[in-house]
């Protein structure tokens, strides 16, 4: 119920400092409302109990208006509060892809059978204390059970609790506890994501450098011959 | 309708009639959702009385040191020979000026930006634990949750100074923003060095990490650690803006920087959320580096037997439990003031720096020696694995003392004890 009605304040503040910066000509006025529209997704990470998706919105996302904001400012403003003003045919053109762009995310959600998808999620008790005593029954009669439904029973409580990051790094290095190595359609074992986080770094700091390259201060080169003038 | 009036005790009172009528009409989720906003206000209201009671400390502190190095007094008058109620006297004046928004200023986000500063930095507070069992939202990602939050305390100041529509509030923004972009990457180096020898995020895990003598503490770990922590607070003092690196609001320069134009109550959030953030970013420090809610003289490993004990006065509470979670809050809390003592004092002694000046100490310095320092504390339990065959000098490897979540220490230790003996 509480998290029912945090889901709609936090998903009107989204969507309504979504819409806030598309309507709204001051770059500094439009930073500010990403912020709230970002925040409030972060929340709604928070609600799904992905603490560490949270976070990391907060952090890259939100952090990075800061950023964002300063070369709006360096390179728009000549003046204070310079207005950037978009015509109306640019405004039909933009709300024209926007309604678009929702006609299609709406008419694909509809069209998935999620009863499917749900089955397959791990079983989430309603509440933590129900998770800690189905935990406790659990370790009780852990010689009874396999260690495969044991693992996945302690996946979906610590899931609920909001305790992914260990499950994340595991599975940033292609270790799923989650799933049984033998078990369904041989996806057990993944194959992890370290080779492309390293690619992905990488490139990066190719990017950081040549950047930085650019942007150096230009040494005046003296010509070979004027030395000999004075 | 008797038992209506008869219900005394709760269990009587969800067999009664009554109960049943509330749960027929309003469903059994009403009575949740009346306890949960009961539990969620006392822990805001916990909360913000530390959030706001801090800083009124640490102004009095400020000045009073202040005044004693330059050879003054400080605050004599108001409430007694040392001044204690100075800090409220002048909130009372702050309260009672004139809510001023310049002409030139963009009104929207000039008032909302104090608000965004202070809700950043209030966030801080929670996932701070005080104590092992104190945290009003114990997340297993805790620290770079307070990281991430703390980062956004400066899009409120940048926002201020634009939005002030004068050229020294923007400078100071201008300035700030740099400053932050860059302290930013060396504070969250530094910070990854306790993580990364903890192997955890969670708050809780660090601090029990640190549990006993004061050797057992992250700062003493390695070299490495020791130097880190010094990295680290110098990285803090930078990001929370005080001086030798308070440029967004040099006083000779910019006249007050990013907050020139403001007054009132809107100038004193900022205040608020300046002094909280030194005491978060100190508390974080605490945490990391110096033992947490462990004083390191084996006092509390007595004090934790306490916990467990005197409970059945209410369901789920217990005395001694509250005895020792106050004890680690104290002590928490000390260290975290000692080193905000730390700050004023730097503030007073040193001269401020030059805004290139301060770039080139994070780029060209700060920037190396945490990487540096990262590095060598990565290879450091290698180095002695290899050469002594054990990874720590002293003691057990921090692996093996890292306690199950959820269970007080001394009845994990306790049950580890029974092990051993077994």
């Amino acid at each position: 119920m509480i998290e029912q009605l945090l889901f709609w304040v936090f998903a009107i503040l989204a969507c309504g400092g979504a819409v806030a910066v598309v309507a709204t000509h001051n770059v500094v006025r439009m930073a500010f409302w990403l912020v709230v529209s970002l925040g409030s997704v972060a929340a709604l990470f928070f609600l799904l109990h992905a603490d560490f998706l949270g976070a990391a919105q907060l952090l890259i996302y939100v952090g990075g208006t800061v950023v964002l904001l300063v070369f709006g400012v360096m390179l728009t403003a000549s003046g204070p509060y310079n207005a950037i003003p978009t015509s109306p045919a640019e405004g039909i053109i933009g709300g024209a892809v926007g309604f678009l762009l929702l006609f299609v995310l709406v008419s694909s959600i509809g069209s998935v059978d999620w009863t499917e998808v749900s089955g397959r999620l791990p079983a989430v008790p309603a509440a933590p204390y129900l998770v800690d005593m189905n935990l406790a029954a659990k370790a009780d009669e852990s010689f009874v059970n396999t260690g495969s439904s044991r693992a996945k029973a302690e996946f979906a409580a610590t899931q609920q609790q909001g305790r992914t990051v260990r499950q994340l790094g595991l599975g940033f290095l292609g270790l799923r506890p989650d799933r049984h190595l033998t078990e369904g359609d041989g996806k057990g074992s993944a194959s992890g994501y370290f080779l492309p986080f390293e690619i992905v770094s990488v490139h990066l700091l190719v990017v950081l450098i040549g950047a930085a390259y650019l942007a150096r201060a230009k040494r005046r080169v003296v010509p070979e011959g004027s030395m000999n003038v004075g | 309708m008797y038992g209506m009036f008869a219900a005394i005790t709760l269990e009587d009172f969800l067999a009664s009639n009554i109960s049943y009528w509330l749960r027929m009409t309003a469903g059994s989720e009403f009575v949740l959702l009346a306890a949960f906003l009961v539990a969620a206000l006392i822990h805001a209201s916990l909360l913000l009385g530390l959030f706001s009671g801090l800083p009124v400390f640490y102004i009095w502190l400020e000045r009073k040191v202040a005044g004693r190095i330059q050879d003054r007094l400080g605050p004599t008058r108001v409430g007694g020979g040392f001044g204690w109620l100075q800090t409220i006297a002048d909130g009372i004046k702050l309260i009672q000026k004139e809510d001023l928004v310049p002409k030139d200023a963009d009104n929207l986000v000039f008032r909302m930006a104090p608000y965004l500063a202070t809700i950043a930095s209030f966030a801080a507070f929670m996932v701070l634990p005080l104590s092992d069992g104190w945290v009003a939202v114990a997340a297993e990602c805790g620290a770079f949750l307070i990281l991430a939050l703390m980062s956004l305390e400066v899009l409120g100041i940048i926002l201020a100074g634009y939005s002030s529509g004068s050229k020294w509030a923007l400078f100071g923004a201008m300035r700030e923003a740099a400053q932050m972009v860059s302290y930013e990457i060396p504070m969250a180096i530094c910070a990854l060095i306790p993580l990364m020898i903890a192997g955890s995020l969670n708050f809780q895990v660090i601090g029990r990490m640190q549990s006993g003598g004061l050797w057992n503490w992250f700062i003493f770990h390695d070299p490495f650690t020791f130097l880190a922590f010094f990295c680290y607070f110098i990285t803090a003092t930078a990001s929370v803006k005080r001086a030798p690196f308070d440029l967004a609001e040099a006083e000779s320069e910019l006249v007050a920087g990013f907050h020139t134009e403001y007054s009132g109550f809107r100038w004193s959030i900022f205040f608020l959320a300046e002094y909280s953030s030194m005491f978060a970013v100190s508390a974080v420090a605490v945490i990391l580096f110096l033992g947490g809610w462990h004083d390191g003289l084996m006092v509390d490993s007595v004090i934790d037997n306490l916990r467990g004990t005197g409970s059945g006065l209410i369901e789920g509470f217990s005395l001694g439990s509250y005895a020792a979670n106050v004890f680690g809050a104290a002590i928490l809390i000390g260290k975290a003031c000692m080193l905000v003592f730390v700050q004023i004092w730097v503030r007073w002694t040193l001269p401020r720096l030059r805004i290139d000046q301060v770039m080139t100490t994070c780029l060209k310095y700060l920037v190396p020696i945490s990487c540096f320092l990262f590095v060598m504390a990565v290879l450091w339990p290698l180095v002695l694995a290899t050469s002594f065959s054990r990874p720590v000098f002293v003691g057990k490897p921090l692996g093996e003392k890292s306690l199950p979540l959820g269970v007080p220490a001394s009845a994990a230790v306790a049950a580890e004890q029974r092990e051993a003996a077994r």
